[in-house]
C-alpha cells in the first residue's frame, strides 16, 4: 500500500518521513548545543549596516521581478529569443500551429 | 430491472444529460433566488459525480460499458451515436467532475459579488458537459461536436470579466486558435469517414489501413489536440487564457485541456493501436516516430514553461506557464510509453503520465485557487505589489506551501509519485531526457520559492495591512485539493492500483475496446 514500485526502483513515503523525522531530531539536538544568550528585541537582534540608518522593512522587501536577477541577466540572450517568440499576436500563434503541422506532416506523413 | 441496474445502464447518458439540462434550467433557477442557484449548481454537479462513481465501480470491475443512443443493443453502430466507457474514460471523468465540484464550491464566495451569475453557471455546466462528452464518447464526430462546445463556452467564460480588456483579448485569441483547431479536427473526421464510411472509434480502429490519408489524419489529431492541451510551441494561448479567466473558470477550462490530452491518448493507443507497430520507411516502426516527436515537443514544453515562468510577475500567468511545463511532463511520459512500446518501462511511463494528469489537475488547480484568493482579498495580480500576506492569510499560505512542494515534485506529496515513475522510466529510454526533466523540476521549486518569498513572506506592506483571510468556501476548496495532494503522496498505490493501472491497461489493451463494439455486431 505504501511502497511504489517502478520496476527499477521503489519509493516508500513512510521511510522518507521517518528519515526526515530523524534528521529533524538531529538538527534540534545540535541546535541545543548553541549559545543561549539570545535576547529578543535588544540591540543584539538589530542589523548592523555600517552605521547607516536601517530603512523601513517595506522598503527593504525585494520585489518578485528583482529575484533571480543574476540568473535572468546571465540568460539574457535566451530570454530575448523567447520574448520575441511570445509576441502576443494571434496570427503568430497560428503561425506556430502551422509550422508544427508542416513539420509533423514531413516527419510522419512523408517518411 | 432494479433502479440501480437502470441507473447503471443509462449512466453514460445521465453523466451528460444532468449537467446539460441543469445548464438550461439555470437561468430559471437563478430568477428564484441567488442561493438556490448556488445550491442547484453544487447539487447537480454532485449528482453527476455520484453517477460517475456508480459507473466507475462497474467499469473498473467488469470492463468497458457501451451505451447506444436511441437503441437497446448494438445495431447499426456506423451511424448511431455511441458512448464507450472504459477505465481511461472514467479516470478522466473522475478528474473532470472533481475539478468542477471544487470550482463550484470556490465560486460560491469568489463570484458572490459578480453580475450575470446565471450566465456564468450556465456556461460552466455546458463546459463541464463538453469535457465529459469528449471523455466518454466512442465516436469521432461526436468528439468534434463536444470539442466545439468546449471552445465556445471556454471563450465566453474567459471573457467573463468583460470590463478587463485583457480578458477580452485572451478570449478572442482562444476562440481563433480553438476554432481553427476544431476545423482541422473536422477535416480529419471527414477524411476518416470518406475512407471507411464510419465514425465510431472502435469500428475505425478495426478497419484502419494506415494509408497516406491516415497519416495525415494522425498528424491533424496530434497537432490540434496537442495545441488544445498546451503543448509548446503552440502553448501561447494558455497563459493568456489561464491568466485572465476567473480562477474557478480556469479549473474547468483545465479539465477541457486535459480532455484534449485524453483525445491524443485515445487516438494514438486506440484508433491507431492496431497499426502502431507497423514498420514504415527505413524500417522505422510508427510508434518510434510518433513517440520521439511527442518527446521532442514535451522537452520544448518543459523548458519553455519553466524558463518563461521564472520571469513572470503576474501570479496567474506564472502558474499558466507552469501548467505548460506540467503538460510537458505528461507528454514526455506518454511519448516514452509510445516510443518504447512493448517494454516493461514503457508501461511504467504510461502509468506515470496518466497519474500525472490527476496530480497536475490537483497541484496546478490548488495554485490557481491560491492566486484567486490573493486576488480576491488584495485585488492585485502582480507579485511586485504584494508581500507579507502570511501574517493575515495563514491557511492560504499553508495551502500554497503544499501546492508549491507538490508541483515541484517534492516528496512526500503527490507530484513526486508520478514524477518518480516518469523519471525512472524515461531514464531507461534516454538518461539525458530524465536529467532535463529533473533539473526543470528543481527550477519549478525555485520559481515557487520566489512566489512564496514575494507574496507571503517579508514585511507587511502598508496598503495590505487590513487584508483578511479568504472566505470559508474558498478555503474549503483549497483544503480539498491540499488534502488530496497529501493523501495521494502518502498512499500512492491506493490510487495507482485502483485507477491508474486499469486506465493504462485500457489504453494498451486496445483490442478489448474494439471487440466490445465490433465483436457485438
Amino acid at each position: 500500500m505504501f511502497t511504489l514500485e517502478s520496476g527499477s526502483g521503489f519509493w516508500n513515503p513512510l521511510v522518507w518521513m521517518l528519515v526526515f523525522f530523524i534528521a529533524f531530531l538531529l538538527f534540534y539536538g545540535i541546535r541545543g548545543f548553541g549559545k543561549s544568550q539570545y535576547k529578543k528585541e535588544t540591540e543584539q537582534t538589530k542589523a548592523f549596516l555600517s552605521g547607516n540608518k536601517e530603512a523601513a522593512p517595506e522598503e527593504m522587501h525585494v520585489k518578485a521581478s528583482n529575484l533571480y536577477w543574476g540568473f535572468t541577466t546571465s540568460m539574457r540572450s535566451l530570454y530575448s529569443v523567447l520574448r520575441k517568440m511570445h509576441t502576443g499576436n494571434t496570427s503568430d500563434y497560428l503561425l506556430w500551429f502551422l509550422i508544427v503541422l508542416a513539420v509533423l506532416f514531413l516527419v510522419i506523413g512523408v517518411i | 430491472m432494479t433502479f440501480l441496474d437502470a441507473l447503471l445502464f443509462h449512466s453514460p447518458a445521465l453523466i451528460i444529460a444532468i449537467p446539460l439540462l441543469s445548464a438550461f434550467l439555470m437561468p430559471l433557477v437563478s430568477r428564484i433566488h441567488g442561493k438556490l442557484r448556488n445550491i442547484f449548481a453544487v447539487s447537480m454537479i454532485g449528482l453527476t459525480g455520484c453517477v460517475i462513481g456508480v459507473l466507475a465501480t462497474d467499469v473498473l470491475a467488469n470492463g468497458p460499458r457501451v451505451y447506444i443512443f436511441g437503441a437497446q443493443d448494438i445495431a447499426l453502430p456506423l451511424v448511431r451515436i455511441l458512448f464507450e466507457v472504459d477505465s481511461i474514460s472514467i479516470f478522466m471523468a473522475i478528474i473532470t467532475i472533481l475539478l468542477a465540484f471544487i470550482a463550484v464550491i470556490y465560486s460560491w464566495s469568489f463570484m458572490n459579488h459578480q453580475d450575470g451569475l446565471d450566465k456564468y453557471y450556465t456556461l460552466f455546466l455546458l463546459l463541464l458537459t463538453s469535457a465529459l462528452g469528449m471523455e466518454l464518447t466512442g465516436d469521432v464526430f461526436n468528439f468534434f461536436v463536444f470539442l466545439e462546445i468546449s471552445c465556445i463556452t471556454s471563450c465566453a467564460l474567459i471573457a467573463f470579466w468583460i470590463d478587463e480588456g485583457e480578458a477580452l483579448e485572451a478570449a478572442f485569441k482562444y476562440i481563433v486558435i480553438s476554432s481553427v483547431g476544431a476545423l482541422f479536427v473536422l477535416f480529419a473526421v471527414g477524411i476518416l469517414y470518406a475512407q471507411y464510411n464510419a465514425l465510431n472509434i472502435a469500428t475505425l480502429a478495426n478497419a484502419l489501413q494506415y494509408s497516406f490519408l491516415d497519416k495525415i489524419v494522425l498528424v491533424l489529431f496530434l497537432v490540434v489536440l496537442g495545441m488544445k492541451a498546451g503543448l509548446a510551441p503552440m502553448h501561447m494561448w494558455l497563459p493568456d487564457a489561464y491568466g485572465r479567466a476567473p480562477p474557478s473558470v480556469t479549473l474547468i477550462i483545465m479539465s477541457a485541456t486535459l480532455a484534449s490530452f485524453y483525445g491524443i491518448l485515445r487516438v494514438v493507443f486506440t484508433l491507431y493501436g492496431n497499426v502502431l507497430t507497423t514498420s514504415i520507411r527505413f524500417d522505422l516502426p510508427l510508434n518510434t516516430i510518433v513517440g520521439w516527436v511527442l518527446i521532442a515537443l514535451a522537452i520544448v514544453s518543459i523548458l519553455i514553461g519553466v524558463i518563461m515562468a521564472l520571469i513572470q510577475s503576474d501570479f496567474m500567468r506564472l502558474i499558466g506557464y507552469t501548467a505548460v511545463a506540467e503538460v510537458g511532463y505528461m507528454f514526455l511520459a506518454v511519448g516514452t510509453g509510445i516510443a518504447a512500446l512493448g517494454t516493461p518501462y514503457a508501461t511504467v511511463a504510461l502509468q506515470g503520465g496518466i497519474f500525472h494528469v490527476l496530480n497536475d489537475a490537483l497541484d496546478i488547480g490548488l495554485l490557481f485557487l491560491v492566486a484567486g484568493a490573493i486576488y480576491y482579498v488584495t485585488k492585485k495580480r502582480s507579485l511586485d505589489d504584494i508581500g507579507g500576506l502570511a501574517r493575515n492569510m495563514k491557511f492560504t499560505t499553508i495551502f500554497f506551501f503544499i501546492g508549491l512542494l507538490a508541483v515541484a515534485g517534492m516528496p512526500p506529496l503527490n507530484g513526486f509519485t508520478s514524477k518518480f515513475l516518469i523519471y525512472e522510466s524515461v531514464y531507461q529510454l534516454n538518461p539525458i531526457l530524465s536529467i532535463i526533466a529533473l533539473l526543470c523540476s528543481i527550477l519549478l521549486l525555485a520559481i515557487f520559492i520566489k512566489v512564496l518569498y514575494a507574496a507571503f513572506l517579508g514585511p507587511q506592506l502598508p496598503d495590505l495591512k487590513d487584508v483578511k483571510e479568504a472566505p470559508r468556501s474558498m478555503l474549503l476548496a483549497m483544503g480539498c485539493f491540499a488534502a488530496l495532494a497529501i493523501i495521494i503522496g502518502l498512499f500512492p498505490n491506493l490510487f495507482l492500483d485502483t485507477l491508474v493501472k486499469p486506465a493504462a491497461d485500457a489504453l494498451l489493451n486496445h483490442a478489448q475496446y474494439i471487440t466490445t463494439v465490433v465483436g457485438g455486431i
